[in-house]
C-alpha cells in the first residue's frame, strides 16, 4: 500500500531534520510508490467481450456487483485510453488478429485478464475454428476460472492485478512475454459486398 | 478497432440528392460497444447517410453444429447454453423440445408447466436487456441499469433451481435435472410483483421522451410482406403485423390445449402485434409480451402439479432422479447405462424438427439420428442468424447514428449468430 | 398424412407430372402416428427453383417463408445412397403449415440452384451451406464464405472432416514476430 509500507522514514520530526530534507523524503516516496497507487485504483479496462462471459462483465460493471467500488468502473471502447484488456469469452480464429490488433494498440504499461474458460483454454470449445488459449499469442497476467466466472470472481480477478501492480510496478510487455507472434487471417478491411 | 476510417477520400458535398462520387468507407466493429459482441459492419457513407451497408459475421463461429455431432443428445444441452446467452433457459428447452419429438417422448404435466414458467422468465430476461440496450444504445443509461437489476433477480431464482447463474443445462431428454427447491414458487411471485414497476420506470422514462421517440420512430422500417420473405419471426415479425407466434400456431408446453392429459385449456395470453415495423414498434412489443409473460407466469405459478419431472424412469430413455441413483443399485444401474457410450438406450432413426417461441423468434433445432447415442446431424435454425440477413435494407438511406439504434432493435447474440 | 400436405402434393403432381413426388414422414414411425405430420417431398435439383416458385404462389401451398435451409452429409448413414441433402424447411404463416423439401446431390462439384429469388431469407443460409459443406449454387449472387475466414480451405461440417480440424487452428502464416 503506497504511502505508508517498507520505507518509514528513519528520520525523526526533531530539531535536526529540516523542512527541506523531509520534504525529499515525501517526494521519494511519491515518485517510488505514487505512480502505481494511482493506477492500480483507476484502472481503465478494455472489455473485449466476445460472448457469454461479456455478459457477466456487464453484470461486474451494473449496480449489483458495481466494480466502482474497485476503482475499474470505467470502460472504454477504444484501446488507446485503457490500461487493462478483459478478454471475456472465446476468441474464434478469425477474431484472433482483432484482439491482437487491440492489444497492440493499448498505451504501455498495460495489463491482460483472460475471462473463463474459453478465453484461457479454449473451454467446451474445443473445434477446428476457436483459440485455444489466447495465451498462445498474447501476454496474460491472470486467468479468471469459471464458465462463466461469477462476477465476485471477476472482481477478485482485477484484484489480483491491483496487486501486481502494486508488486511489480510497470514492466513493459517484452519483458512479460512479449507479443509473440502476429497471425494471419488479417483482416480483410475493405470488404464490401453486393449492393442490394 | 473502433471506428477506423478506411478511405481518406474527404466528401467535398454534403448534398443528399447525389450519391455517388465522394463515398466513405466506414469499418464498424467487429469490436465495438454499439455491436454488442463481436459483429462487424463495412458502411459505405455519403457524408452521414448509409449508401450500402455488407455485414461480415462469423468472428465467433464455434463450430456448435459440429460439436453437437460429438455430444450425447443430454450432454448437448450444456453447448445450447452458450448459444444464446442472453436467455440460455429457452435454449435447454428448445434443444430438448426437438429431442423429445424426435424420441416421440410426451412430458409429465410437472415439468411442463416448469419448463413454460421458465420459458416466460427466459423471455423477460432477454426482453429486458433488449430493452435497455435500444435505450442504451440511444445515450439512456438508466433504463439499461434498471433493466439490468430485474435481471439480476432472474439469475437468481435460476440459481435457484439449477445452481448456475446463466449457463442452466436445466433441462434432460424427457424431464428436468432436479425438481424445484421448496419455496421457489413464491420467490418467482415475488419477482412477478417487483418487475412491473420496473417497467413502469422504463416507460416513464422512455414512452415519453421526446428524444427517444423521434430516434425511433419510422426508422428501420420494414413493411409485413418484406418482414415473412426475409425470413423474419419473433418480435421483429410482429412489429411488422405478422401475425405469428409458435407459442399459439404450433403450441406446445403449456401452450397447447389439453396439456395435462385431462383437458386443461392451453394458458391464456395475448400475442402483441404492432403494424409500425420500426425500431419504436419493436420496443412496445417487446415490452408488451413481458407483461403477457408476466401473465402467463401467474396462471401457472400457483398451481404447480404435483407429481415426478420425470417421465417414468423405466421406459429407458431418460436419466434417472438424482436420488435414485444414489440410494439404489436400480437406478445406478439405470443411470451408468444411460452415460456409458456402448450401453445407452438407441433412438428411433430419422430426422425431426422441433421450435420454439423464443424471446427472438422461432428457435428451431433439425435433428438427423442414425440410432447412435450421439445425433448424426444437428442443426439449429437460429432466429438472430436469419433476423440480421435483413439489416443492410433497414439500414440503407438512414443515417450513420441510426444504424446503431437499428441494431439495438434486431437483438442480435453473436453466439447464437455464427454458433 | 395431414390434408393440407395431401392437397399439396396433389397439386404439385398436377403441375409437374414429369417428377415423381412420394411424400414421406422425416421419420418412420412404425407403431403409431404422432410424429407423421412432419413430411418431405424430394425434388431433383434441376427442378427445384421452378418447384419452389409454385409452392410459394400456389394458394393451397402458400410457403411464404423459408424458415430454414441446411444441409445433411450421408456420408456415413446407413443404407443412404445420396451423399448430400438440402433441406428446406418451408413455413406459410397464413395457413400454418409446414413442409420440408430435400434435394439430394453427390460429389464431384456438388451443386443446387439458388433459391434466392423466392425468398430474401436463402441468401445468407445458402452461403453457410456453401462454407460448411462446400455446396455451390448456382445463380447466388454473392457466394462468399461467411462463417470461416478467408483463406480457410475445408469443409468443416462434412462427416470426413474431424472436429479439431486439419490443423486449421494451429498453423498460422506469421506476418510479424515482434517480441522486442
Ligand atoms: S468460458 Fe463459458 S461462459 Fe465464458 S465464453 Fe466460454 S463458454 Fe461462455
Amino acid at each position: 500500500m503506497g504511502l505508508t509500507t517498507s520505507e518509514t522514514s528513519p528520520h525523526t520530526m526533531g530539531n535536526g531534520d529540516t523542512l527541506s530534507t523531509r520534504l525529499d523524503h515525501l517526494v521519494g516516496l511519491l515518485r517510488k510508490h505514487g505512480p502505481n497507487w494511482a493506477r492500480k485504483n483507476s484502472l481503465w479496462p478494455m472489455p473485449f467481450a466476445t460472448a457469454c462471459c461479456g455478459i457477466e462483465l456487464m453484470a461486474m460493471g451494473a449496480s449489483r456487483y458495481d466494480v466502482a467500488r474497485f476503482g475499474a468502473e470505467v470502460m472504454r471502447f477504444t484501446p488507446r485510453q485503457c490500461d487493462l484488456m478483459i478478454c471475456a469469452g472465446r476468441v474464434a480464429i478469425k477474431m484472433l488478429p482483432v484482439l491482437q490488433r487491440i492489444y497492440m494498440q493499448m498505451c504501455e504499461p498495460k495489463w491482460v485478464i483472460s475471462m473463463g474458460a474459453c478465453a484461457s483454454t479454449g473451454g467446451v470449445f474445443d473445434t477446428y475454428s476457436v483459440v485455444q488459449g489466447i495465451d498462445q499469442f498474447m501476454p496474460v497476467d491472470v486467468y479468471v476460472p469459471g464458465c462463466p466466472p461469477r462476477p465476485e470472481t471477476l472482481i477478485e480477478g482485477v484484484m489480483a492485478i491491483q496487486r501486481i501492480v502494486d508488486a511489480e510496478g510497470v514492466k513493459p510487455s517484452a519483458e512479460r512475454g512479449g507479443l509473440g507472434l502476429t497471425v494471419d487471417p488479417v483482416v480483410q478491411l475493405n470488404t464490401v459486398g453486393r449492393r442490394s | 478497432m473502433g471506428t477506423d476510417t478506411m478511405t481518406e477520400a474527404r466528401p467535398t458535398t454534403m448534398s443528399l440528392e447525389e450519391p455517388g462520387g465522394d463515398l466513405w468507407a466506414l469499418n464498424f466493429g467487429p469490436q465495438h460497444p454499439a455491436t454488442h459482441t463481436t459483429l462487424r459492419l463495412v458502411l459505405e457513407l455519403d457524408g452521414e447517410r448509409v449508401v450500402a451497408c455488407t455485414p461480415h459475421i462469423g468472428y465467433l463461429h464455434s463450430g456448435f453444429e459440429k460439436l453437437g455431432e460429438h455430444l450425447t443428445y443430454n450432454q448437448y444441452v450444456v453447448v445450447t447454453d452458450r448459444m444464446n446467452y442472453i436467455s440460455p433457459m429457452a435454449n435447454n428447452i428448445a434443444w430438448h423440445h426437438a429431442c423429445e419429438v424426435l424420441f416421440n417422448i410426451e412430458l409429465t404435466p410437472r415439468c411442463k408447466v416448469l419448463r413454460t414458467i421458465l420459458a416466460e422468465l427466459a423471455r423477460i430476461q432477454d426482453h429486458l436487456l433488449c430493452v435497455g440496450c435500444t435505450a442504451l444504445d440511444l445515450g439512456g443509461f438508466t433504463a439499461f441499469l434498471y433493466g439490468f437489476a430485474d435481471r439480476e433477480d432472474i439469475y437468481d431464482l435460476c440459481e435457484d433451481i439449477c445452481g448456475a447463474r446463466f449457463t442452466t443445462s436445466y433441462t434432460r431428454v424427457g424431464g428436468l435435472m432436479n425438481d424445484m427447491p421448496d419455496g421457489w414458487p413464491e420467490k418467482v411471485k415475488a419477482f412477478c410483483r417487483k418487475l412491473p414497476k420496473t417497467l413502469d420506470d422504463i416507460v416513464a422514462l422512455l414512452n415519453r421522451n421526446r428524444i427517444f421517440i423521434e430516434r425511433t420512430k419510422g426508422i428501420g422500417y420494414i413493411n409485413h410482406d418484406d418482414a415473412i420473405n426475409w425470413g423474419l419471426t419473433g418480435p421483429l415479425a410482429r412489429a411488422s403485423g405478422v401475425r405469428r407466434d409458435l407459442r399459439k400456431d404450433e403450441p406446445y408446453l403449456c401452450y397447447a390445449d389439453n396439456w395435462d392429459g385431462s383437458g386443461s385449456s392451453g394458458v391464456d395470453f395475448k400475442v402483441p402485434i404492432s403494424h409500425g415495423g420500426d425500431v419504436l414498434a419493436r420496443y412496445l412489443v417487446r415490452l408488451e409480451e413481458m407483461h403477457q409473460s408476466l401473465a402467463i407466469i401467474a396462471q401457472l405459478i400457483d398451481n404447480i402439479p404435483a407429481g415426478p419431472v420425470n417421465v417414468l424412469a423405466d421406459d429407458k430413455q431418460t436419466l434417472p432422479d438424482k436420488r435414485e441413483v444414489y440410494t439404489s443399485i436400480e437406478g445406478l444401474i439405470h443411470h451408468f447405462e444411460q452415460v456409458m457410450t456402448n450401453r445407452g438406450h438407441t433412438p428411433p432413426i430419422g430426422e425431426a424438427y422441433g421450435a420454439n417461441e423464443t424471446a427472438s423468434g422461432e428457435l428451431g433445432f433439425y435433428l438427423v439420428s442414425d440410432g447412435g447415442i450421439m445425433p448424426y446431424r444437428v442443426h439449429c435454425r437460429a432466429p438472430s442468424f436469419i433476423n440480421y440477413q435483413c439489416f443492410p435494407k433497414l439500414v440503407e438511406g438512414h443515417q450513420l447514428s441510426d444504424v446503431v439504434a437499428i441494431l439495438g432493435s434486431l437483438n442480435i447474440i453473436a453466439g447464437e449468430l455464427d454458433r | 398424412m395431414d390434408q393440407n400436405i395431401a392437397q399439396i402434393v396433389a397439386g404439385l403432381r398436377t403441375a409437374f407430372p414429369d417428377v415423381a413426388f412420394s411424400p414421406q414422414p422425416l421419420i418412420d414411425r412404425s407403431e403409431d402416428d404422432a410424429g407423421a405430420e412432419q413430411v418431405f417431398v424430394r425434388v431433383p435439383p434441376d427442378k427445384i427453383v421452378e418447384v419452389m416458385r409454385f409452392l410459394h404462389d400456389d394458394a393451397r401451398c402458400d410457403f411464404q417463408q423459408l424458415a430454414s435451409l441446411t444441409c445433411v452429409d450421408y456420408l456415413d448413414f446407413p443404407k443412404a445412397r445420396d451423399r448430400y441433402a438440402v433441406v428446406y424447411t418451408l413455413v406459410s404463416p397464413r395457413l400454418n403449415h409446414r413442409m420440408w423439401v430435400k434435394c439430394f446431390v453427390n460429389d464431384p462439384d456438388p451443386a443446387v440452384p439458388s433459391v434466392t429469388g423466392i425468398w430474401n431469407a436463402a441468401e445468407w443460409t445458402e452461403r453457410e451451406v456453401f462454407d460448411l459443406f462446400g455446396i455451390r449454387f448456382s445463380d447466388h449472387p454473392d457466394l462468399r464464405r461467411i462463417m470461416t475466414w478467408d483463406g480457410f480451405k475445408a469443409h468443416p461440417l462434412r462427416k470426413d472432416y474431424p472436429l479439431r480440424g486439419h490443423g486449421e487452428r494451429e498453423d498460422f502464416t506469421v506476418v510479424t514476430d515482434d517480441s522486442r
